[in-house]
């Protein structure tokens, strides 16, 4: 089985704080990957180090065959590759959803206007929400933001897509849409690694489920089984917490 | 947000929502009987008339050497400012010396030097003509450098207070650092701080009077000839006082109207 991503010994200290400690973890193409773990665990650590975002103290990162940080690649190239979707939406708010969708694709895939406006409108569809391609952000619901979010980094049709606790930012009537929505991905067969507490996705979606603390990866197996049978300690503790209520 | 302590603010024309003896603007109405009794005066005075007349010869001057030298000075301060927050010690430094020195001396002092020193010399070192540019255009530039040192500050504050988020989902997607800031970052940060900068042309405004130092016929320069001949003192300098008042309440005025507008308009997340 060849991997999409494949991460090796990663470290990654903040100061004297080690955030990240000797994770390694191979992703295949089209598996779906969840990140869990009680916060400060440093699971979005490892999703933003896979885009560079964070710069590891150690270890080595290869997306589809380029190693992140060696001198002969261009990390902007990778970059449009892997989808990010933030916890806090990040639009840009002086720019409409469809612009939002298109800036990107205009100045990194050089593509025409009018060929950056169709594709922007076939993900603000794919969606669920074309009719508010002229809407600014402040004029969108939480749950629309993220979704135009999301169909921005779609627009740059990326082999991979990492979501950074996509739903903790929404009010509850919002989370079903965004879901749904990274659902509909997952059928699809997009590759994705999603840090998230909404254990009904993991077990409707994930092929595999990482639990980390304190830094370290302490189990991966599949949702069932991770769910139904944690073999560590700290997975036992953690699911008996998040699962009380 | 630091600003220097030269600029003062302009005079603020915030009226109350309930007007009530305690709260109604009575200085509004000081000053604006100031400008009513003045503009009668230079309607049927003839001191006045006269006066107002050869002074407001200087109008044009003032209001070019100010708007030009607005425009010059946001170029320098948004270089400026970008350097200042560059990872390059180089370039760091060189804005940093920049604007610490332009902070460290009198405007007037800078105005000379500019004027008298500093521009023919800089000139001279790139192998121009020395006279390349007048005395007027001498002083705008003057002008010019000493805004881009307060204007640095503003952009700066004015892009710091664009949220990292911004910056990462511009870079997540692809952009290169020069196109995260050109279509991401500034274009809000402009937005974010266009109140300030307008406050910032109303003191450029008021400080470009310091023009009269090098016998440039701005309005004040002109008031200085006129009152130097005609000995008419009172006449002279109330029409000045009068017509910059005139121009600071107008511009407070639509400062203050697209400040409420823009305000309305949520320009963060």
């Amino acid at each position: 089985m060849s991997s999409i991503i494949s991460i090796q010994g990663l470290h990654k200290y903040f100061g004297d704080v080690q955030a990240v400690k000797n994770v390694g973890l191979e992703i295949a193409r089209g598996e779906v990957v969840a990140i869990v773990g009680p916060s400060g665990s440093g699971k979005s650590t490892v999703l933003r180090c896979i885009n560079y975002l964070e710069e590891p103290t150690a270890g080595t990162i290869v997306i589809d065959g380029d190693e992140l940080g060696s001198d002969d690649i261009d990390i902007n190239l990778i970059r449009a590759e892997v989808g990010m979707v933030f916890q806090s939406f990040n639009l840009f708010p002086h720019l409409t959803a469809l612009e939002n969708v298109t800036v990107a694709q205009k100045l990194v895939r050089k593509r025409k206007p009018d060929e950056a406006d169709r594709v922007g409108m076939e993900q603000l569809a794919r969606v669920g929400i074309p009719e508010k391609a002229e809407s600014y952000p402040h004029q969108l619901s939480g749950g629309q933001q993220q979704r135009v979010a999301i169909a921005r980094s779609l627009a740059m049709e990326p082999k991979i897509m990492l979501f950074d606790e996509p739903t903790s930012a929404l009010d509850p009537e919002m989370i079903k849409e965004v879901l749904d929505v990274m659902l509909l991905l997952a059928s699809e067969g997009m590759t994705m690694v999603v840090v998230t507490h909404e254990m009904g996705f993991c077990r409707a979606a994930a092929n595999r489920v990482v639990f980390m603390d304190e830094g370290e990866v302490v189990e991966i197996a599949p949702p069932d089984q991770l769910f139904s049978a944690p073999q560590h300690d700290r997975t036992k503790l953690f699911l008996s917490q998040i699962l009380q209520h | 947000m630091t600003l220097a302590p030269e600029q003062l603010e302009p005079i603020s024309i915030e009226l109350p929502k309930r007007l009530t003896w305690r709260t109604f603007p009575y200085w509004l109405v000081a000053i604006l009987g100031f400008v009513v009794v003045m503009a009668v005066q230079i309607l049927f005075g003839e001191e006045f008339t006269k006066a107002f007349d050869f002074i407001i010869g200087g109008l044009g001057l003032t209001l070019y050497a100010s708007a030009l030298a607005f425009v010059i000075s946001m170029f320098i301060g948004l270089i400026a400012a970008v350097a200042r927050m560059s990872k390059s010690v180089i370039a760091r430094n060189i804005a940093t010396t920049y604007i610490e020195f332009i902070r460290g001396v009198p405007m007037l002092v800078l105005l000379v030097t500019f004027g008298i020193v500093l521009v023919p010399d800089m000139l001279e070192l790139v192998g121009l003509d020395r006279r390349l540019f007048d005395l007027t255009h001498r002083g705008i530039i003057g002008l010019s450098a000493v805004y881009g040192a307060f204007l640095a500050e503003v952009f700066r504050a004015g892009i710091e207070s664009i949220p990292k988020g911004q910056t990462e989902a511009a870079r997540s997607l692809g952009m290169t650092k020069a196109q995260t800031m050109q279509r991401i970052v500034i274009p809000q940060a402009i937005r974010n701080i266009l109140p300030a900068l307008g406050n910032d042309f109303i003191a450029l405004l008021k400080d470009s009077a310091l023009l009269s130092i090098l016998a440039i016929r701005e309005m004040t320069q002109m008031t200085k000839l006129y009152t130097g001949s005609s000995f008419r003192f009172d006449e002279g300098y109330l029409v000045l006082t009068f017509v910059y008042l005139s121009l600071t309440l107008i511009l407070s005025l639509l400062v203050q109207w697209y400040g409420r507008r823009i305000g309305t308009v949520s320009t963060s997340r």
